[in-house]
């Protein structure tokens, strides 16, 4: 059995200061790279900026393991005054999560970036990833809301930039930016808004203050409007059906580092920062956020579930079947959190670990067999098996694990999220999962019937297997998606902790 | 009536941010929709700012007690006020919306930048900022197979 | 390690290990098909030593991992899973030499291809046979699911991808949407899915929870064909003839019917199964495919189609005798199971033989033949009689078990059910050869091979192995149902 609480994984005088450090590191290593001299020393420092977070991000664990949350006060001001940091399990489980992709996708992005990026940008790349994973995780560190705004919007612009940036391979990654722009923004202003309500009803911006006081303020019109206004700014940034439309594309077009990096994190910090309002922040018996929950998060998850994954199974262009089916996992991963129960939210939280895993895999592949020939379509990608079998065959780990085959990582995520369905008793939670898993299964047959089962077009020019750089990290994440299947132990007990965290009661 | 007066300045942000979400969804023009988006985010830095507002206040820099500057400050005020909280009861308004907002309004600019620094990409690419053209223009490269490296 | 892990680890092992082998030997086609009887070989004795210590009350059992809390990947050997590996293990060994000779014969593509799916189809066989709870089970079910679908696509024309896509959906539909819920109700209601002698439910549920869960799971194990869910077996003829015998015949579907054996016996028990209304509507329905597959079966020309729609039928025999009250079944089930893998692989192979060396695959285009292909025809006679349920062959016992037990236990549907469907048998199976071996040839001599010396010598060899091993299980049948009596529990 694994054991959190004796695991020291830095020194104390880091350890202190780790969940700033864990921010400010990739910051600073950001700046950095976007000042290297070469491409290949932003990398470097792109590299150990990831390493650096994800090392904090495991201090954490440990430190969070034994005193049940760390609370830093930055710059010594406690709160009110002060922005706090709050790290609890829940947010443990999303910096490990988030760090440990960003070490994936930027050891992956080596051999990448010159295949897809004009060699003059790469520094810059660099700089906006490491921007964009120092926001993300200031995202799921802060007690502080309109802090998590600022975090939000500094890992958006971040992004904005880096999928337009994909322009090079195909230039619809512009449009696409600039329409995810514009619903980012406007999501995060709407969530600035909500913040202003509570704020004008609670006078404070602590998280945890402001759960207090709702708590005893009760119930007003206020206080709805806020709520209002915070979930549909966040659910437009967490891609909640139908609230999605800027996603295909954005996944889509981007550079493949940053198809595998927003696929893994950005919509899931999202759905961190929602998760905690509705659950924490808002006080539990209100009739509005349970109102919310039962006829609103779980209809509309159970919609994209199936919506989307039809769509997935109809489109044509490979990358844009797996960012549909991005949405429509998130779907999964909110009818997860909507039974709100332990095992529920347990459940949610571990199917979005997985999911996050899967999805990396997929896309990583799928950019490692772009490296040799920029495939859009499905039929592009006939018989590729044959001439990059060690990608194909990491592509087709992936998608056994999003199909939920069994011995796999996301075999274990469905049987949790429909074992933790019936425990609710929401049996048709349960025929919604059993249904939208039969049209993954569809659109996943579809994708392994191109690449291993269909002969390449005559003529066709000859793919290349991906180079040594891209195949070992595409490995080590097939290899845990195998590993997982057969011992789920870790992720289980973090998922546990971070539902713990965030609807209290015991394990 | 006296509802809508005493809360003109919300109405005001709302009819904003209306107008602002109405441009950017129904314009077709990239840099109308940055225009759009720009009035949207003012309105709610308005917002922000009316709700630090309080009626009466000043300033929130700290006044010296019993100075001519405070005794002038609390002429202004209520009488009703004052009886309750004596003449040196200089009333500031709450700092923390405009502070909020001087970050918000950051952040508005880079994604101002950002967002109109990508509308000129989109016109070098496609020679065109109307989203129905490009619309269009993008339905050609869906048939065409990628580029190989 | 101790023998018995040692044991298990091995008969997963070695199939795995042998499609490895496969693989990398694929160039060199003596060497591959050597390396499957090598393997066939091992296994057997691995599954034969296995069956001796279940037999002895040492049963091997082996706990891999635990994947989520609660949930093992456990193995734990019974008298009917070490039946049912024994079984598969040596009509692998018979129906490989069968395929040696009809893929050569035949000079089919991507023979590696399918030598390799054959073994894994093996293993997951294996992983079934031997699985301890319902969770390591749905496991290896999905495996099997998996690496036969490319058998059944093997030719790789539009008709072939048809069927595996039918194939598919109904299969994994039925395990994701029917099988997985009902063994997560289950681990929710139980606290696991572990296999108990006398079942794990009873007493944790009531009547509807139990009959929802029941038809959950009876439904979900899409394997048994149990109509409306049976499109996929007849659909799946479409592969080459080992395969019809080895997975449509034995592996497959002998693998939903084993499941529904195991949930009926280990998992509800015999005297929760006889208080549950859905156990009764199940064994209507089961009564009703065995009727209606049987009619159909007339009706079809094509003799695998026949043997296909016989199939169904055979299979919702052994869902009765799981679903009779008082666990009356669940012995002569167990060895209905034995027995018709053994002819029907017979029946399968026979008409494969006949389908290499004459290239014909009607049962009108076959009249005469037996003049020519006297050995093939009379052993297609010994299967047809078995499964019929005529002595001296095999089926003779089970069936007869079969019918006493729905008598004994009142339900005369299914008691009726069964005597139709085998009188209907006599009729659609016997007169394939009989016609064949007496009827005289009309106008003209029968059709002429289509392969100079008729049916290779392996495929001829198969057949008769077994074809005696229906007369030999005639005589053995008595051993069988001894062996298989633990299952039903100590009350009896």
């Amino acid at each position: 059995m694994i054991s959190f609480e004796a695991l020291h994984a830095a020194p104390l005088a880091l350890t202190a200061h780790a969940p700033v450090l864990m921010v400010v590191g990739p910051l600073i290593a950001a700046c950095a790279a976007a000042l290297a001299p070469t491409a290949r020393t932003s990398w470097m420092i792109s590299v150990t900026g990831s390493i650096f977070a994800a090392w904090m991000a495991l201090a954490l664990l440990g430190e969070v393991a034994r005193r049940g949350a760390v609370d830093y006060y930055i710059g010594g001001f406690a709160p009110p005054l002060g922005i706090a940091f709050h790290i609890d399990g829940l947010s443990v489980f999303m910096a490990l999560l988030i760090s440990s992709a960003g070490v994936m996708a930027s050891l992956y992005s080596g051999h990448s970036l010159s295949a897809e990026v004009r060699a003059e940008k790469h520094t810059l790349v660099q700089a906006g990833f490491l921007l964009c994973q120092s926001g993300l995780l200031g995202l799921v560190s802060t007690g502080d809301a309109f802090n998590a705004f600022v975090f939000l919007e500094v890992s958006s612009i971040g992004t904005y930039a880096l999928i337009a940036i994909g322009e090079k391979r195909d230039r619809r990654a512009l449009p696409a930016a600039f329409n995810y722009l514009i619903m980012g923004t406007i999501g995060a202003t709407f969530y600035v808004v909500g913040v202003g309500f509570l704020l004008a009803a609670t006078g404070t911006l602590n998280m945890a203050d402001m759960g207090a006081r709702l708590a005893t303020l009760g119930d007003s019109s206020v206080v709805q409007a806020g709520f209002a206004f915070v979930v549909v700014g966040l659910g437009i940034k967490a891609a909640m059906f139908p609230l999605h439309g800027w996603l295909p594309g954005a996944y889509s077009y981007a550079p493949s580092l940053i198809s595998i990096f927003l696929a893994a994190t950005a919509t899931k910090a999202a759905i961190y920062l929602m998760a905690r309002f509705v659950f924490d922040v808002f006080p539990d018996g209100a009739a509005f956020g349970q109102g919310f929950i039962a006829w609103v998060l779980a209809p509309l998850a159970a919609t994209a579930a199936i919506v989307c994954s039809l769509q997935a199974v109809f489109e044509k262009e490979i990358r844009r079947m797996l960012a549909f089916s991005s949405v429509a996992q998130v779907g999964f991963i909110l009818m997860g959190l909507s039974l709100a129960t332990v095992a529920g939210a347990s459940a949610g939280l571990f199917y979005l670990g997985a999911h996050a895993l899967l999805k990396m895999t997929l896309f990583m592949a799928l950019g490692g067999l772009a490296i040799s020939m920029g495939a859009r379509r499905l039929d592009e990608l006939a018989g590729v098996a044959r001439d990059a079998p060690w990608s194909a065959t990491a592509f087709a780990i992936g998608a056994a694990s999003l199909a939920g085959v069994p011995l796999t990582l996301g075999f274990l995520a469905k049987w949790r999220l429909i074992e933790a369905a019936l425990q609710a008793g929401q049996i048709w939670i349960v025929a919604v999962l059993a249904t939208a898993s039969l049209l993954t299964l569809l659109y996943v047959g579809r994708m392994l019937e191109a690449i291993f089962f269909r002969a390449a077009p005559a003529g066709a020019p000859r793919a290349r297997e991906a180079p040594v750089g891209v195949l070992a990290p595409l490995w080590i994440l097939a290899g845990l998606n195998l590993w997982f299947g057969i011992d789920a132990s870790l992720p289980e007990k973090l998922a546990n902790a971070g539902a713990l965290a965030l609807l209290g009661g015991t394990p | 009536m006296s509802f809508i007066l005493s809360h003109f300045n919300y109405i005001a942000v709302a009819v904003l941010m209306m107008a602002g979400l109405f441009i950017v969804f129904s314009s077709g023009n990239l840099i109308k929709r940055m225009i759009g988006l720009a009035i949207f985010q003012t309105a709610t830095g308005l917002f922000y700012i009316s709700l630090g507002k309080v009626s009466g206040g000043t300033a929130p820099i700290v006044v010296e007690p019993n100075s001519p500057e405070a005794r002038e400050l609390a002429s202004r005020l209520d009488p009703a006020y004052l009886a309750q909280h004596g003449v040196d009861g200089v009333v500031y308004s709450n700092p923390l919306p405009n502070v909020l907002i001087l970050t918000a309004i950051v952040v508005g600019v880079a994604t101002l930048a950002v967002g109109l620094a990508i509308a000129v990409r989109v016109r070098e690419a496609f020679g065109s900022v109307e989203a129905d053209e490009i619309e269009v223009l993008s339905r050609v490269e869906s048939t065409q197979p990628g580029p190989r490296a | 390690m101790n023998t018995g892990e040692l044991l298990i680890f091995l008969a997963l092992v070695v199939p795995l290990f042998a499609a490895a082998a496969i693989y990398a030997v694929g160039r060199m086609p003596d060497v591959r098909e050597t390396l499957t009887i090598v393997a066939c070989i091992v296994l057997s004795v691995i599954t034969i030593s296995i069956f001796m210590r279940v037999g002895a009350g040492d049963p091997p059992e082996w706990t891999v991992a635990q994947p989520l809390a609660g949930l093992e990947i456990a193995f734990r050997l019974e008298p009917l899973g070490a039946l049912f590996a024994l079984m598969a293990s040596l009509l692998w060994g018979v129906n490989s030499l069968f395929s040696i000779g009809y893929m050569r014969g035949k000079r089919e593509a991507n023979q590696t291809r399918f030598y390799m799916c054959f073994a894994l189809a093996m293993f997951a066989v294996m992983g079934i046979a031997m699985a301890a709870n319902l969770f390591t089970l749905f496991i290896f079910y999905e495996v099997l699911t998996f690496s036969t679908y490319p058998l059944v696509t093997h030719a790789g024309d539009a008709r072939a991808r048809k069927a595996g896509r039918m194939y598919l959906t109904i299969l994994v539909g039925a395990s994701l949407v029917l099988f997985l819920p009902g063994i997560i109700g289950v681990q929710i209601v139980a606290g696991s899915t572990v296999f108990t002698p006398e079942g794990l439910l009873p007493g944790r549920v009531d009547d509807v929870t139990g009959s929802v869960l029941l038809l959950l799971l009876v439904f979900g194990a899409a394997k048994a064909a149990l109509m409306p869910l049976h499109g996929w077996l007849p659909g799946a003829m479409v592969a080459p003839a080992p395969v019809s015998a080895m997975l449509h015949a034995v592996a497959v579907v002998k693998a939903g019917v084993f499941v529904v054996l195991k949930v009926s016996a280990y998992i509800f028990g015999a005297d929760l199964i006889s208080t549950l209304p859905a156990a009764t509507w199940l064994l209507w329905v089961a009564a009703g495919t065995i009727i209606i597959a049987s009619v159909i079966a007339m009706t079809k020309d094509d003799l695998k189609a026949r043997l296909a729609w016989s199939t169904v039928g055979q299979l919702a025999y052994i869902v009765s005798a799981a679903l009779l009250p008082l666990g009356a079944g669940l012995v002569a089930g167990g060895l209905h199971m034995l027995v018709h893998a053994f002819a029907k692989i017979t029946l399968f192979m026979c008409a494969g033989a006949i389908y290499v060396a004459t290239g014909a695959s009607k049962v009108s285009e076959m009249r005469g033949l037996g003049r020519s292909m006297p050995i093939v025809f009379s052993c297609f006679l010994v299967g047809a009689l078995c499964v019929v349920g005529l002595p001296p062959f095999a089926g003779m016992w089970s069936k007869f078990l079969l019918i006493t037990a729905a008598f004994g236990t009142k339900e005369w549907i299914t008691a009726a059910a069964m005597i139709v469907s085998s009188l209907l048998g006599l009729l659609y199976l016997a007169p394939v050869a009989l016609r064949a071996l007496l009827q005289p040839v009309g106008d003209g001599s029968p059709r002429a091979f289509i392969r100079p010396g008729g049916a290779p010598g392996p495929v001829v060899a198969a057949v008769m192995m077994t074809a005696a091993a229906c007369v030999a299980l005639f005589l053995l049948a008595d051993a069988v149902v001894a062996y298989l009596e633990p299952m039903t529990g100590s009350v009896r």
